[in-house]
């Protein structure tokens, strides 16, 4: 797979902490230029917390970040520009149709009309949504959604996309179409991560964390971090490394 | 022995939609029964079918021989039912949900503690916390404690572990199996297939029709094909040179190898390495495996 060796994030001690608690404690890591880079952690580990800070959505109480090249505190706004990002809570707006779907996200991504057009032509026609172009979101079916809202998400070929939980309740023939999406686009130069509660998925990545408590407890290739643990799949990685937290802590 | 739940020729459609299929089956008393899918599915349909929230339009369906149309003011006091979405009150704190629930059934939260002890007593001391305040794990844990605060003969979960963490996951389950000791039955649905492996029985569902409905261990195996898992240091090409293997099977991504289903009289072990081989793949590993829930359930897909 064709991997440039710069890193295009790059975090060192970053601390978030709100009031007393400390949300990130320290955590240090790179992502390199055309990875799948998966972010796995319990809920409450404080993953959504780091996304945000690297999305320039918070600030962080204190260590150094560049994301896409760009700072954390100075440069938020080019932050912005060069990432996108799809969640299943929050990707496709249900009463506008395809098109409109794809339009609008691309005309707030920046992209003038004329690429608008061209883009959508070639999307659509990419997923066999063709024929589906006015049909409101809300009644296509969830895969074509998922694959649609991660197609919008690079539209605007940014550096890195950021994917939260994204392939929950489809069936599993459509989740791996999905990863294939996901592979193209890493092919493509753009750097993906990636959070998920599938284990099986974490599988897919090049390398993986895994947060426990605010801090990343293991960081290293799917492999490499089942033979450390001595486990027969990331499942079990994941038990032997989150079992010590109780939520409540959280 | 003795059915708790019976469902025949079940069918529910919205305008053209069908969301079920002519569904048949039954569940036995004390049985762990799961419903394994995808959203969409028509898990959640029959659910309320069931729970007597939703009339069927056609066939019969019926819990601990009553009948959801005719007696459904009686089947509502023996099941409980935790839904999809966390529909428990969010400004009422912890305890004031689980006795506002224990009231409606004309209980005590005292008079059924120790049901429901094992579970509640992880989120008690949080127990003046607003509902809406906990974290996803200790509602989940909440949602079971209300829905078992009356006893209940039926239990039924609709994807009670979706979006929740793995460790969360096993320790729901580890409180299903002792629900189940005590006799009650319970019928769940989840979309994540390694949780098939759980149940006693489970049923397949996909496009409101049930595909198959077995033991978890006899849907793996009565999977009628051979199965590789393939490895070599490409993925992504792997996976794409094994789709053109000139025999009819079929090939899976799962994580970093491949499962390739094959017909076993069409193919061998050495066929693949050598295609493989002629490919250029280096690291090149073919290895004879039993098929999990997730093959099974995209062979039976694609039969659909």
């Amino acid at each position: 797979m064709k991997k440039g060796s710069t890193d295009i994030i790059i975090v060192k001690d970053l601390v978030k902490k709100f009031g007393n608690f400390v949300a990130n404690d320290h955590l240090s890591f790179e992502v390199k230029r055309g990875e799948i880079f998966g972010f796995l952690g319990a809920n409450g580990a404080g993953k959504t917390t780091a996304i945000r800070i690297l999305c320039g959505l918070s600030l962080p109480t204190s260590g150094d970040l560049s994301v896409a090249g760009y700072d954390v505190y100075s440069q938020r706004e080019k932050i912005k520009q060069n990432i996108g990002y799809m969640s299943q809570k929050f990707s496709l707006y249900d009463d506008l149709t395809v098109f409109e779907n794809i339009r609008f996200y691309a005309a707030i991504y920046g992209l003038s009309k004329k690429e608008i057009v061209q883009r959508a032509d070639v999307l659509m026609k990419k997923l066999q949504l063709e024929e589906a172009r006015n049909k409101l979101i809300r009644d296509i079916p969830l895969g074509w959604k998922q694959k649609l809202a991660l197609s919008v998400a690079i539209i605007h070929d940014p550096k890195i996309v950021f994917l939260d939980e994204p392939t929950g309740g489809v069936d599993p023939i459509t989740r791996r179409q999905f990863w294939e999406m996901i592979y193209e686009a890493a092919r493509n130069g753009i750097t993906v991560f990636v959070t998920t509660h599938y284990m099986d998925e974490a599988e897919y990545c090049d390398r993986l964390s895994i947060m426990v408590e605010g801090r990343i407890a293991a960081l290293n290739t799917p492999l490499a971090l089942r033979e450390e643990y001595q486990a027969k799949n990331m499942n079990e990685v994941f038990l032997k490394l989150a079992r010590a937290q109780t939520e409540e802590v959280a | 022995m003795a059915i708790s739940v019976d469902v025949r020729n079940l069918s529910k459609n919205y305008g053209e939609v069908e969301a079920l299929k002519d569904l048949t089956f039954s569940v036995s008393k004390g049985e762990l029964f799961g419903f394994i899918g995808p959203d969409g599915a028509g898990k959640t349909t029959l659910f309320r079918i069931l729970t007597t929230l939703l009339l069927a339009d056609s066939g019969t369906a019926s819990v601990e021989d009553l009948d959801v149309v005719k007696a459904y003011k009686q089947i509502r006091r023996i099941i409980g039912y935790m839904p999809g979405r966390f529909s428990l009150y969010q400004d009422l704190s912890v305890e004031e949900n689980l006795r506002f629930f224990a009231t409606i059934f004309g209980t005590t939260i005292e008079e059924n503690y120790d049901l429901v002890k094992e579970i509640y007593s992880q989120i008690e001391p949080f127990k003046t916390r607003k509902a809406g305040k906990l974290s996803g794990g200790m509602k989940q844990k909440l949602a079971l404690s209300c829905a078992l605060i009356h006893k209940p003969v039926v239990l039924f979960l609709d994807e009670p572990t979706t979006g929740v963490d793995a460790v969360s996951r096993q320790e729901f389950w580890e409180m299903l199996q002792r629900l189940k000791s005590q006799g009650i039955t319970i019928i769940v649905s989840t979309p994540y297939m390694d949780e098939a492996t759980l149940c006693d029985r489970v049923a397949l569902i996909q496009n409101g029709r049930i595909m198959q409905i077995s033991r978890p261990a006899e849907v793996v195996s009565t999977f009628p094909l051979g199965l590789f898992s393939v490895s070599s240091a490409d993925v992504y090409r792997l996976l794409h040179d094994l789709q053109k293997l000139p025999k009819e099977h079929s090939v899976f991504a799962f994580g970093q190898v491949v499962h390739l289903s094959y017909r076993e009289d069409e193919l061998t072990r050495d066929d693949v390495i050598d295609f493989l081989k002629e490919k250029g793949h280096e690291e090149v590993t073919v290895e004879e495996i039993k098929p999990n829930i997730e093959d099974c359930f995209m062979e039976l897909m694609q039969k659909e």
